[in-house]
């Protein structure tokens, strides 16, 4: 069945595909990281999708399942480094949820590279491109999640012919 | 039936049952209403209940559309034949409700939906250490024998709800619902307190979570440690998350009366998510983010390597209505 999925979806690879990447960064130190990337004119893919969030403790694992059945290939989460967050223990609760739900995305059949969070300071422009960077070819060899049309394909009514009771 | 209405008032209700992919609790735990049973039958005329009364499909293709005026369906959708009888419930039905929480989140047989059906149909009947098929037979829709063609159900790839198929009035949560909440609803629905036709509303139960009903004692103590329940005995009167005890009561809807922790055992999710929530199980990994006693990366990663299957625990009821929906 794996491999059946994974054929079918190298075959569905359009050819100017591009994978798109959901990352949530925080405002006070990922966001002005990756702000400082673009200042210094630091080169990075443009497959991420920014979404600012005021703090990374307040990336629910809700996002990252909703961004990832919606369409997402991939989710990049950033926040403080442990100890500078504004808000004290904000990205605490971050660096507890994030393995928990790097660890259910896994059972769940997602490749664990679709998910990646990062620890991003202000100053740290640099290293926010290196991540977005490594992360784009990652998924990229993995091709699109295409979850919607898995789900479509192994759900019911897709062309089957069932006749209503009776009949 | 219909040559059963001859002596009864034309406009006694007709409610019917259904039994599709569920244990059967939810046929008892409607009986578990007790004496109010009476009430209803006075009320009410059963027109199709196949655990209680023999009725045939073919009784229910012969009603008129919209004959039956409330059906409860319990059970998610497995196989072609409860997606058929879905369809036609709907059609005979002015209010379908999803009655349990497999109809309306997956429930238990939704578990299944992490492994693929040739995995599961590899377990059940090639794998096993118990199984004994020397011919490799599997169930096939369609078959021949001597005797012609047999058709049985299509097992399908995974476990849908009821609403993934059809449109449902309203929803009764819970494994099996709380029977004073199911009475509840009951006589609203039949007793026109609330519309027939409605958009799957979540009833018999309540927007906010389980530790609103929860009795035990919080003091807001962080976890140290993560144990299962059978590892060790638990304080009765302080909150079970706080004494490192997976309890879903966090992300949990409500309407149980909190019987299990009365009962002295962690909640396990029976009533679904709460509130607008979508996805139980992330619901809960928040919970758990905001509840851990760590102040290092490595603290946290080895208590959370301390959770044994959590998927399966934050999913144990609602596998169906999470965003990922189970395994490829």
């Amino acid at each position: 069945m794996s491999e059946e999925v994974a054929t079918k979806e190298t075959e569905a690879v359009p050819e100017n595909w591009e994978p798109r990447i959901v990352g949530f960064l925080c405002y006070w130190c990922s966001y002005t990281g990756a702000d400082s990337a673009g200042t210094a004119r630091m080169k990075y893919p443009a497959n991420v999708d920014i979404i600012k969030v005021m703090c990374s403790g307040r990336i629910d694992p809700e996002l990252i399942t909703t961004a990832l059945s919606n369409g997402a290939d991939g989710v990049l989460v950033a926040g403080c480094h442990i100890g500078d967050c504004h808000y004290m223990t904000g990205n605490h609760k971050t660096m507890a949820r994030m393995p928990l739900i790097r660890q259910v995305l896994l059972d769940l059949g997602i490749e664990p590279e679709r998910f990646r969070y990062e620890w991003i300071s202000a100053a740290e422009g640099e290293k926010f491109t290196r991540v977005v960077r490594e992360m784009t070819e990652q998924v990229r060899k993995l091709g699109p999640l295409n979850w919607p049309e898995i789900l479509h394909e192994s759900g019911v009514g897709h062309g089957r012919d069932l006749k209503p009771w009776g009949e | 039936m219909t040559e059963n209405n001859i002596d009864t008032p034309k406009d006694k209700l007709k409610v019917g049952m259904y039994w599709a992919a569920s244990c059967g609790g939810c046929d008892i735990s409607l009986l578990e209403i007790g004496v109010h049973i009476l009430e209803l039958i006075q009320i009410a005329d059963v027109a199709f209940w196949p655990c209680a009364a023999d009725f045939k499909y073919d009784h229910v293709a012969s009603y008129p559309d919209e004959y039956i005026d409330v059906m409860f369906y319990n059970g998610g959708i497995r196989n072609s034949e409860q997606e058929q009888i879905a369809r036609l419930l709907r059609q005979k039905s002015k209010s379908l409700i999803a009655y349990g929480e497999c109809a309306v989140d997956g429930g238990i047989p939704a578990l299944a939906n992490l492994y693929s059906k040739k995995a599961i149909y590899d377990a059940s009947y090639h794998s096993n250490p118990s199984i004994d098929n020397p011919e490799g037979t599997e169930p096939l829709p369609i078959s021949e024998c001597e005797y012609g063609e047999l058709e049985i159900p299509e097992f399908y790839e995974r476990v849908l709800r009821l609403k993934d198929i059809v449109p449902v009035d309203y929803e009764i949560p819970g494994c099996p619902p709380n029977a004073e909440r199911v009475w509840e609803a009951i006589q609203a629905v039949t007793g026109g307190v609330v519309p027939l036709k409605n958009k799957a509303v979540k009833v018999a139960s309540f927007d906010k979570s389980v530790c609103d009903e929860c009795p035990r004692e919080k003091n807001l103590q962080k976890i140290k440690e993560f144990k299962r329940p059978h590892e060790v005995r638990f304080e009765p009167d302080i909150c079970l998350l706080e004494q490192g005890i997976i309890c879903m009561g966090p992300a949990t809807r409500s309407g149980c009366g909190a019987q299990c922790i009365k009962g002295g055992m962690p909640c396990r999710g029976c009533y679904g998510p709460s509130g607008t929530v979508e996805d139980q199980g992330t619901a809960m990994i928040s919970a758990i983010g905001s509840l851990l006693d760590a102040t290092t990366e490595e603290r946290a990663k080895e208590l959370i390597a301390q959770i044994v299957d959590p998927v399966g625990l934050f999913y144990r009821f609602s596998m169906s209505s999470s965003h990922m929906k189970g395994h490829k």
